[in-house]
Parts: C-alpha cells; structure tokens; sequence
C-alpha cells in the first residue's frame, strides 16, 4: 500500500477524475443517472485515494514533500512532472476532495438550466483535476498547465448555464485570467532564464534564486508578473471586477466551486512560488500588497452594503475576505501565512456555504433580489438557521471557522516581518479591524432583510418555496460541520500548516538583505 | 506564569480535582444548548428542563468551588496572620483598618523579621504553596504556531532563559513562536465570585422564564439560548489567556444578538438585535488591537496571568500599557455599556424580559468590567492610578454613571430605566476601578447583579400582570394593593441600587466613593475629585428616578385597563431569592471599624476583599486602600434621601391636584414649560443626547447610503469601465488578427475548436454559432498578444 501510494498515490487522485470524465464522455447524454453515478464515484475514488495519503502522510515532517514523484516530462525545457504534498497543499487538497463531490452531490437534483447534466458534470471532473494538480505541482511549468486547465471548464459553465449576462460574464472571466497568467509565464520562463535555464522546479529555484544573486530590481519585476498572474486570481482589489460578473451569472456549482477552491489558487500560488522564490522582492512587494489588501477590506465591504442583489453581495465579500488573506500574507511572518491559509479553507468552506444557500434560495422564489425577500426563518426555517450560521462565520465570529482567519491576520499585522514598516502594518492593522465591523454589518443586514421579518404578500403562499431537501442536507452537513468543528480545533489547519509556514517565514525572519543582491 | 505554574502543583494539591475540572461548569451548559437544539422540541416541558438541570448542576459545582476557595484563602490567610500581625498591628493605630497593611508585598521580602519567624514563613511557604489569592491556572495546548521553528522551542528550559527578555520587542529567530497557545480554566477570587453569580441569576432566570414565555412561539429556541449564553460567559470568566476571552467575549456578544432579536418578526426587535451586535463589533475593534498589543508586549503570549506579571514588574513599557488599556476601554465602552457607545444597552430591552435581567443587567454587560479586573495590572499601571487625580477610566465611568442616571429620569418605560439605571452603575463600577478600587468595584459588581436582577425580574412580573405593557405612566399605578411580593421585593431592590443603608448597594457605593480618596481621611490612591463628584451625584441621581418609579408604578391610582394579578409563585420565588440576597449581601464586606463599633468579632470585616482580591505579589499591583468613613457614609446616605424625598414630595403635591397625573401639565401649573433650560434640558434627555441620530442616521446611514453607493459606482464605472475598455480594444484588436493576419492558421483553429465543443456534447447549442466565432476570435486574439508579450519579454 505504502509503496502504491508513494509511486501513484497523487497521480491517480489528481486523474481519477479525467478518468472519469473520459468514460462519461464514451456513454450516452440520455443516460443522466448513470452520470452523475460515474462523476460521484470518480470523485469518491479520487476522495478515497485523497483520505489515504492524508492518513499515511507524516505529520511530524508537514515542511517536507511527501509522496513525491519526479518523471521526466518535457526535457526540451527540462520541465519534468514533479508533483508532492505537503502541510500547504495538504488543507487546500482536502478541501477540494471535499468540495466537489458535495457539488455533484447537490447537483443529482438541481442541474441548472438548460440542463444537459453529461457535460455539466465532466466540466466538474475536469475542474476536479485541475485544482487538485495545481495543489501538488511542484514544477512552475506543470503548475501553469493545471492553472490553466481551470479556466476552460470554469468558462464553459459560466457561458452555458449560467444566468442572463453568461456570455459578458464568462468571457470577462476567461480573458481577465487569461491576461495574468500570460505575465505569470513570462515571469516563469524569465526565472528559467536568469537561474541558467537548469530547472523549473520550486524548491530548486528558490535555492538557484539565493545563489545566483539576482539583482533586486529584476526580482521585483519578475514578482511583479507573478503579482499580476495570482492577484487577478484572488482576486485582489483593483483586479477584482470579473469576480462579481462571474459568480453572479454562474450556476450555483460554478460559484461554489469558484468561491470554494478557485479564489485560492492565487493565494496558494504566492505563498507557494513568489514568496519562496523571490523573498528580496517580497519585502519589497509586501507594503503594496497589503496596501492593496486593506482596501480591498474595505472596498469589499462597501461594495457589499450597496448591493441589492443576494449573490452579487455575497461575491462582494469574497473580494474583502481574501483581503484578508493577502493581508496575512503580506505581513510575512508565521502568524500571517499561517492565518492565511486557515482563511483560504475557512473563506472556502463559508462562502461555498453562503452560496448554496443563495442557489437554494433562488430555487424556491426565483428572484435573489435583497428588497423581495424576507421572513425566510419562517417559511424555511431550517434553510434560514443555516444562513443565520454561515453569516455569523462569515464574520468571523470565534467558535467558528472564520475567526482564525481574521484575527490573527490582525495580530501578524501589528508586528509584521523585519524590513516591513510597523507603523505601516499597524495602519493596516486597525483598517483590517474596522473592515470586522463592516462584515458584521452587510452580512447581519442580509439576514436580517431575507431571514428575519415576515414574507412578503408575493410569496406568502406561494407552494415552491419548502425547506431543505435530502440532497441539500448531505451536501452541507459536512461543510456546515467542519466550520464548527474547526472553529473549536484550529489545530487540525495550524499544526499541518506550521512546518512549511515556518520554512518560509525563517526566510523574512532575520532580515532579507536586499541591498547585498546588489543593484 | 512559569513561577505561578509552578507553585500552581503545590496548591492543586489540595483540592486539585476540584479545580482542575472547574471546566465543567461552562462545559454542561454547553452540552445543554446542544441536547436542547437537537431533543428539544420532542421532550415533555420542550428542552427547559434540560437547561434547568444543567445550569443547576453548574450552579452546585460553582457554589462548591466558592466555598472550597474560601476555605483555601482562610487557611492560608491564618498561617499568614502569624507573622503578618507581628508587623503589621504593632504599625496601626486604633482604628484605622487593617486593609491598610501591606498584604500585598511578600513579607518575607519587605518585613524585618527574626530568624525564627523567618522559618515559620518558609515552612508556611513550602506547605501552603503560592500567597493568599494566586490564581490556579491549568490549560492545555489549543494550538501552536511557530513549533517546528525549533523543537527546542518546547522545553522549559528554553521557556525560562526567556523569561528575562520576554519583554522586548526584538527580532529574533528565538522570539517566534516560543509558546504554545493554550486554553484552560484560570481560578481566583475574582473567576469563582463571577462563576456564582452567574450560575446563580442563570438559575433563578431559568426558573422564572418557566412561566414567563410559556407558550412562546419559540420556547425551546429560547432555552436553548439561555443555555449557550450562560455556557460563553463561563467560559469567558474562566479564561486564562487574552485569546479565550476574546472568544467568550463575542459568544456572548451572539447571544445577546439572538436573544434581543427572539421575536424577529418584528423589525425593530431585529434592529435592535443588530444595533447591539454592531455597536460591540465597534468597540471590539479595540478589543482586538488591544489584545494584539498585549501579546508582542508580553513576548508573544497570550496568558494573562504572564501579562499581568510583566505588568506588574515594569517589564513592559508604561506607554504600551497605556495604549493597550486606551483600545481596551473601546471594548469596555460597547460591552459595559459607557458613555458614548452605551446606545445599544436601552434597546437590546427588545428581547424578553429574563433576558434583560441576565444578560444586560447581571452578567454579560459586565464583562468589560470584568475584564479590567481580569487585566488590572494593565490599566493601574497603564493609567497611572497611583497618585492620580484623573485618568481616562475613572472619567468615562463618572461620565457615563451621571449621564446614565439623568436618562433613567424621562424614560416611561420602567425597563428602559432599569437599563439607564445599568449604565449608570456600570459606570459607578468602571469609575471604581479607574480610582484603583478594585474590591470597590467588583463589589459593587457583585451586589448590583442581585439587586439589579430583582429589580428586572420584577419589571417583567409587573408586564406579566399588565398585558405585557412597561409603560409606567398609562398601564400602571397602584399596584401595590394587587402585587404586594412584587411590591416588596422591588422595593427591597430599589432601596438597594438607591443605597440606603444597611442594603446590598449601600456598603459598596460607601466603598467606591470612600476609594476616590477625596473625603477627608479616606486616602485612596489619589485624589480624584471629578470622579467623587460625578460619585456623589450620582447617589443623589440615583434615588431620585427610582423613587419616581416607585410612585409611578406603586402608588397614586391604577391608570391601566385591565385586571393586574400578582404573578405566579414559580416568578416570585426567584424575586424572593434576590431581595434576600440584595439586603444581606452587602454584610459580606463591612468595613473593621464598623465591625468592631457594633461588636462583632474581626473576621467579619472585609471579608470579600480577603476572597476576591488577589494578594499574591506577582500577578497583581500594590493598590493602596481608601480608610472608611463613617462621616462620609451619612453624607451619601443623605443625599439619597434628599433627592428621594424631594421626587417623593413632588409626586405627593400632584397627586393631591390630581390623582391620576403623572407629570405636571399646563393645568396642573409645569415647572418644565415654565422655565426654558429645564425644557431644553429635558428635550435634550428625551432625544437622548442625539447620540442615535449621530449613529443611525450619520454613520450607519452615510456608509450603508452614500458613501456605500459611491464605492459601487465607482466599481461599476471606473475600475470596470477599463476593463471594459480593454476588453473592446483587444476584440478589435483580434478581429483584426482574425481577418488579415495567418488567417489560415486561426481559422482552422476556430473550426477546431467550434468541432470539439459540439463534440462535448453539443452543450453549446444555447449560443448562437455567430457569437461563437466572436469570442472565439476574442480568445485567439488574446493568445497571439500573449505571445507577443513572450516573445518580447524573454
């Protein structure tokens, strides 16, 4: 088994669901149970596969790559297929194993308009692999296939069953990703270049990148094209307008699964490849990131408290959440990152939580319009205490998951990475806390405007709106769960995190002496 | 926290079990909000049966706890007697107090003693463990960050070599991460005194709401809140790191949101709900910061009893205390309810009365005060209370007493001067503190959770008999002759929170305007003449509104429409238990002259200082306390009786002109009309200093309204038109590539590309085919300028 799992363990996780894709694609589209049976089961197997490796996976050693394989791929540019997990990857690789089976789960009744569930569920499969291949990628090059292997089913979903803007919406998401993954090749290919061209695997460069000495000044243009590429993905402020469009117009899935695990391939990406990689251009990069976090804190929120439209202020507040991951992020310390990636997994499992919740609710009054609803603890009263709950952890309330994503993120800002200006952090820092209140305020004014209260006459009696259904149940219990449960055990993210958190944080720790590089 | 631990083991001998499962008293409410979530509804009396047997069992373990704690203090007290009345009685002159003696410097340090006495202490010392009142911390790891930094990082030894240099603020790869964050249960006076009063108002609320929402639309749900309120403010009261406190804090703070908002069917019940919810996220801003402060300054940790070490011994910087206590008090402003972020308190009067009576008079409104407590050395130091006349704390808590007590007065709603009452005695309490009477004002806290509990749960007995009306002036009067416990009681209560001696609220006001040091011969820590002031007014203050509820709802006639009945015994019985305890708790704390005057023996002085007040050297700072006064006493005393019969007079004269008024009109000749700054006075009062027009309409107004729209537009117009912009640009841009440029190549890719997505199943038959060739061209067009950008760039 050992010996299976370190050969083949990632590799058949990360294919399984192609595999999967590939059978659905040989039977015919009539036959829609038999394919949401085949999409459940590849991801299952995949999920199967996925809990093995974490139970074999050596906890005392989360910094190191675990069940790592290292082929030749394309020797040309000595690109090879490496692929390994770690204490990083590891919570972003369980959510995603989580995620998507939940969605195919909810999907068994709810295939959105205008049907055609075959190729809607191989779109899900080949997201699948895609996310979970740019998780344990550790070559730049088979990272940037897996990122971009993303976008197309994510565009198709957006273009074919979303709502009445798709078009506009799904190409804008398309090209806006498109455009920063291009800077992001060049600076991966301009990496490959200044470190001689030997290698694109990460830790490798990370280590060519230290030795070379690399002037600061080309460093912080390469970051710069990595900023772009990762930072439209978050997305943070100002690159941020795709994201609204493309959650509000998408499928239910499709925004859960954005939300959920997409918004973090940019996050993991910096913490995974820029700030390794280029630590010099990291200090020097980390003011103006969270300059730009901080705004986008406040931005969001705002953004959120003038929106009248249910999914569209809850895709608002994904631009304020991962402020606060970047936020994190930027003050370079073990505090911050690590908080970070505990945003990313929380913000994932909230905001997939909320817009289930917004895709059930539209089902039953078909209208998400803020201003209509109303009295929903009374007509559902369960769909209503789940979003009473998911709300009160969306704001970052402690107990449950969204508190450790946010106030540590507050306490790394106060004493941010040396090189890093405190009193600039600490101006961050007291933004980032005036942004809780802003939370608490546009996420307890939705409840309040669609849960409390009574119906409104035009729904009172209408006969489809019921509360949870079965599918619904299974698909959000295990979500609903692990935002409790983490909520209380911070430990099961923080002590798989730390090991490799530490390893980069040990970098900015005693001072990353740009000026040594030499200009 | 490394000396406390370890002098910890010595005294858990003792009754370590005990202490080291204190954590059950919040953890059974927690089971209980859980059985009654999920078993609730199916059970016989709808989950409250659940919630009472819990908070019952609670309620037992704390009371036994209490005690046990007592008797720990006692014991060591005695052994401490021995050498301490070797110093210290021979120092006194007669009549002066014994809580003057330093008992809070380590004798053996500070005191000349012999050889001999100097073994006893030693051996005292050895079998007793820490000083009178150390706390007794015992935790386990949450989490940790920073451990794989340094294995070494674990060991002790690494932990003590830090000690030293815990406090400065350095860099170095040693300072990440030393300690593990934990959470535990941290035992001492102040902890076990809380954990009774609320396990016992918890109990007697539980009991109470029995009949008082029988029938409620959600009965269970409301139990079921009950039970996780009362579970979150344990478990904040236990904390033993700033971290877990913050985590109490805001459960609590959801709580208190669910409850106010229990009827949210109605929206102003919501918005309130949400008012209080918002108004404590503001001051949690301070909260956080503050708290963040603290942890860099204390070297990376969290323990409170470590900052308070470090505090304590000058390690941390007195401006950084200042500083953190600054943000600190934002939290105690919105959760304690000061002036000016107290709006919500009168509001959150929306949820069931119980409610109010638990969590925003007895127990969670007093958490900001608690939490001074809980970090005092922080803010004595930080605030300088040694030897000062005036500081941030002593003046918010005078500002906010004299400002809460004029409110109480226009109010008709007798529940909303109950909750102007709570401000004003909450900030009594926080102006204690602010003058470093810190028994002072823990006392006060202690008392006024009973009294204050009897005289809400009398409110609600009172809206009970008159058709779930507070409106004092058109549903009450008279009722006296048909309520005659809740009568008594609510006058026992009302002579308590008044002060009038020999009652609860008596001994602890005497204490904190004694503690401000002004009074001839008190000698506090300072002379602090603004806050005596706002004391003594307050007092006056005080009696005057409570008496004008008496009249209002008591006496004159009856001015409602229905048949008003004395309520249930299962209500009054919990009315019972807190007037008897809002007359005789305030004996717990007599001053030793006054023991001695009436002949009691000594033990009976000062008792709850002896129990709440820490008097280990490390943890907690050399207070200095304020000597009693017998004449200072009877000046307070009077002012209350003054001013009571003074409103009592004015209501007596109306009531002569005619019965059934309840303020002087035109007719009845209006000193409020006739003369222009009391009209505006009182206009200004009924508007309530224009504080919610400034919240509502400016702030939350001006940020949900112009300034939220303004953002949107701005997203909508500039950050997406260049989006846009760039999008059409580079549609032209590809259109172009399309038609003129290798259009072989790209077409053949199109017709591709249109080939497998109708191979995907024909999923894109929704899309009219020319729109496809479009986009498709968009995306191509995109791909050639990408290359472009390569090709260029490496």
């Amino acid at each position: 088994m050992q010996s299976f799992l370190d050969s083949w363990g990632i590799t058949s996780m990360v294919f399984v669901p192609l595999l999967g894709a590939f059978i659905m694609m040989l039977i015919p589209e009539k036959e829609e149970e038999l394919h949401k049976t085949i999409a459940f089961l590849a991801t299952i197997v995949s999920a199967a596969i996925g809990i093995l490796l974490l139970r074999n996976f050596d906890y005392d050693h989360t910094e190191l790559f675990q069940f790592g394989v290292d082929r030749s791929w394309i020797d040309v540019i000595n690109a090879r297929y490496t692929v390994g997990l770690d204490g990083m990857s590891l919570p972003l690789v369980a959510l995603t194993l989580l995620v998507t089976p939940l969605v195919i789960i909810y999907s068994w009744n709810h295939i959105p308009e205008p049907g055609n569930a075959k190729a809607f569920l191989m779109l899900i499969l080949v997201l699948h692999t895609g996310m979970l291949g740019t998780f344990v990628a550790r070559d730049l090059v088979l990272f940037f296939v897996f990122f971009e292997v993303v976008l197309l089913p994510m565009y198709f979903m957006i273009g074919v069953w979303g709502g009445e803007q798709r078009l506009y919406a799904s190409i804008k998401f398309f090209l806006y990703t498109l455009f920063g993954s291009a800077l992001m090749l060049v600076s991966f290919l301009a990496l490959y270049k200044l470190t001689g061209a030997e290698t694109f695997d990460i830790v490798r460069l990370s280590e060519l990148v230290a030795e070379k000495g690399i002037p600061l000044s080309t460093q912080v243009l390469v970051f710069g094209g990595m900023f772009m590429g990762f930072g439209i993905k978050v997305p943070m402020f100002p690159f941020h307008t795709w994201l609204p469009d493309a959650h509000t117009q998408a499928p239910t899935q499709g925004s859960v699964i954005l939300a959920a695990v997409l918004l973090k391939l940019g996050t993991y990406g910096f913490i995974r490849i820029a700030l390794p990689i280029l630590p010099a251009a990291a200090v020097e990069w980390a003011p103006w990131i969270g300059l730009l976090a901080v705004i986008g804190i406040i931005y969001g929120a705002l953004g959120c408290l003038a929106q009248t439209d249910m999914k569209r202020l809850i895709a608002f507040s994904s631009v304020a959440h991962m402020g606060y991951v970047m936020l994190g992020i930027a003050t370079l310390t073990d505090f911050g990152i690590n908080a970070a990636i505990f945003g990313m997994v929380a913000h994932g499992l909230i905001t997939g939580m909320l817009f289930f919740v917004a895709g059930s609710v539209k089902e039953r009054y078909h209208t998400l319009e803020i201003a209509r609803l109303g009295g929903l603890l009374v007509q559902a009263p369960k769909l209503g205490w789940i979003l009473g709950i998911t709300t009160m952890a969306s704001l970052g309330l402690p107990g449950l998951a969204g508190f450790w994503g946010e106030f540590p993120v507050i306490l790394a800002s106060y004493d941010p990475a040396p090189g890093l200006s405190d009193t600039l952090f600490r101006v961050y820092m007291v933004i980032a806390a005036i942004g809780t209140v802003l939370a608490a305020g546009y996420l307890l004014w939705l409840l309040q405007r669609t849960a409390f209260g009574t119906p409104s006459e035009e729904f009172k009696n209408d006969p489809n709106i019921h509360d949870t259904v079965f599918t619904e149940w299974v698909a959000w219990v295990p979500m609903l769960i692990l935002i409790v449960v983490l909520g209380f055990v911070p430990s099961l993210i923080f002590d798989v995190t730390d090991g490799p958190v530490q390893l980069i944080s040990d970098m900015f720790v005693n001072g990353v002496d740009g000026s040594a590089l030499g200009e | 926290m490394f000396a406390l631990l370890a002098a910890e083991t010595a005294e858990a001998a003792t009754h370590s079990s005990l202490y080291d499962n204190v954590w059950l008293v919040p953890g059974l409410p927690a089971l209980s909000f859980l059985l009654i979530l999920f078993f609730g509804k199916k059970l016989p009396f709808k989950g409250a049966e659940i919630g009472l047997a819990a908070v019952g069992a609670a309620f037992l373990y704390a009371l036994i706890t209490m005690f046990t704690w007592i008797g720990d203090v006692q014991d060591s007290a005695a052994h401490g007697d021995e050498e301490e009345h070797s110093l210290v009685v021979e120092g006194l002159s007669v009549g002066s107090p014994v809580t003057g003696s330093p008992i809070t410097e380590s004798p053996i340090t500070e005191s000349p003693i012999t050889e001999s006495t100097a073994s006893v202490v030693l051996t005292a010392e050895d079998s007793h463990g820490p000083p009178r009142g150390a706390a007794i911390v015992n935790e386990v790891e949450w989490f940790s960050i920073g451990s794989a930094s340094g294995e070494a990082a674990h060991s002790d030894d690494g932990a003590e070599d830090h000690d030293e240099e815990a406090a400065d603020d350095g860099h170095g790869a040693s300072e990440y991460g030393k300690y593990p964050i934990s959470i535990g249960t941290l035992v001492d006076g102040q902890s076990v005194m809380m954990l009774f009063v609320v396990t016992l108002v918890s109990l007697l609320v539980h009991l109470y709401s029995t009949e008082y929402v029988k029938g409620d639309r959600r009965y269970t749900h409301y139990f079921a809140f009950l039970s996780l309120f009362t579970a979150s403010m344990l478990f904040m009261v236990l904390s033993s790191s700033t971290l877990q406190l913050i985590v109490g804090w805001e459960l609590v703070g959801v709580c208190s949101f669910a409850l106010i908002g229990h009827w949210w069917e109605e929206k102003p019940n919501s918005d309130a709900a949400l008012k209080a919810f918002l108004t404590n996220r503001v001051g949690d801003i301070g909260l956080l910061i503050g708290m963040s402060i603290l942890y860099f300054a204390a070297g990376r940790t969290f323990s409170i009893p470590r900052i308070n070490e470090l505090a304590v011994s000058g390690a941390i910087d007195k401006n950084t205390l200042m500083i953190a206590g600054t943000c600190l008090m934002a939290a105690v402003m919105s959760k304690s309810g000061q002036f000016i972020l107290h709006t919500w308190l009168p509001d959150a009067m929306a949820g069931p009365t119980p409610v109010s009576a638990l969590i925003h008079a007895a127990t969670m409104v007093v958490a900001g005060v608690y939490m001074i407590g809980r970090l005092y050395p922080v803010f004595y130091i930080g605030f300088g209370m040694d030897g000062g006349s005036l500081n941030l704390m002593a003046f918010l808590g005078g500002l906010t007493t004299v400002g809460g007590g004029l409110l109480a007065f226009v109010q008709r709603d007798v529940k909303k001067v109950l909750a102007y009452s709570t401000v004003s005695q909450l900030g009594y309490m926080v102006l204690a503190l602010g003058v470093g009477a810190y028994t002072a004002g823990m006392f006060h806290l202690f008392t006024h959770a009973f009294f204050k509990a009897c005289l809400f749960l009398g409110a609600g007995s009172l809206s009970h008999a008159c058709h779930h009306s507070f409106d004092m002036k058109s549903d009450m009067g008279g009722l006296r002759k048909v309520m005659p416990v809740t009568f008594a009681t609510f006058v026992i209560g009302t002579l308590a929170l008044a002060g009038i001696p020999p009652l609860a609220g008596f001994w602890s006001k005497d204490e904190i305007l004694a503690g401000a040091g002004v009074w001839p011969g008190t000698e506090g820590n300072g002379t602090f003449t603004i806050p005596f002031i706002f004391g003594i007014m307050t007092a006056a203050l005080t009696a005057a509104y409570m008496t004008r509820v008496i009249w209002l709802v008591f006496f004159g006639e009856y001015r409602g429409h229905e048949h008003p009945h004395e309520s249930p015994k299962i209500m009054t019985i919990p009315l019972v238990i807190l007037a008897t305890l809002a007359v005789s708790v305030g004996f717990l704390n007599m001053p030793s002259p006054f023991v001695k005057a009436i002949g009691l023996p000594e033990g009976w002085a000062h008792r709850f200082e002896d129990w709440v007040e820490p008097a280990s050297v490390s943890t907690f700072p050399s207070i200095k306390h304020a000597n009693p006064s017998l004449s200072l006493a009877i000046f307070a005393s009077f002012c209350a009786l003054g001013a009571a019969g003074a409103v009592w007079m004015y209501y007596k004269r109306l009531y002569a002109k005619d019965p059934m008024a309840t303020e002087y009109t035109a007719e009845t000749g209006s000193i409020m009309a006739n003369v222009a700054p009391l009209a505006m006075a009182h206009k200004v009062l009924e508007e309530k200093y224009y504080l919610d027009h400034l919240y509502t309409d400016a702030i939350a107004g001006g940020t949900k309204g112009p300034l939220a729209r303004f953002a949107n537009w701005t997203n909508q117009n500039i950050l997406d038109g260049v989006v846009n912009l760039v999008g059409l640009l580079s549609a032209a841009l590809g259109k172009f590539v399309y038609q003129f440029i290798d259009q072989g190549v790209i077409d053949g890719s199109v017709n591709a590309t249109g080939k497998s997505a109708s191979g995907l199943g024909g999923i894109l038959r929704g899309v009219q085919s020319g729109q496809i060739r479009q986009y498709a061209s968009l995306m191509f067009g995109a791909a050639a300028l990408m290359a472009a950008v390569l090709i260029f760039a490496v």
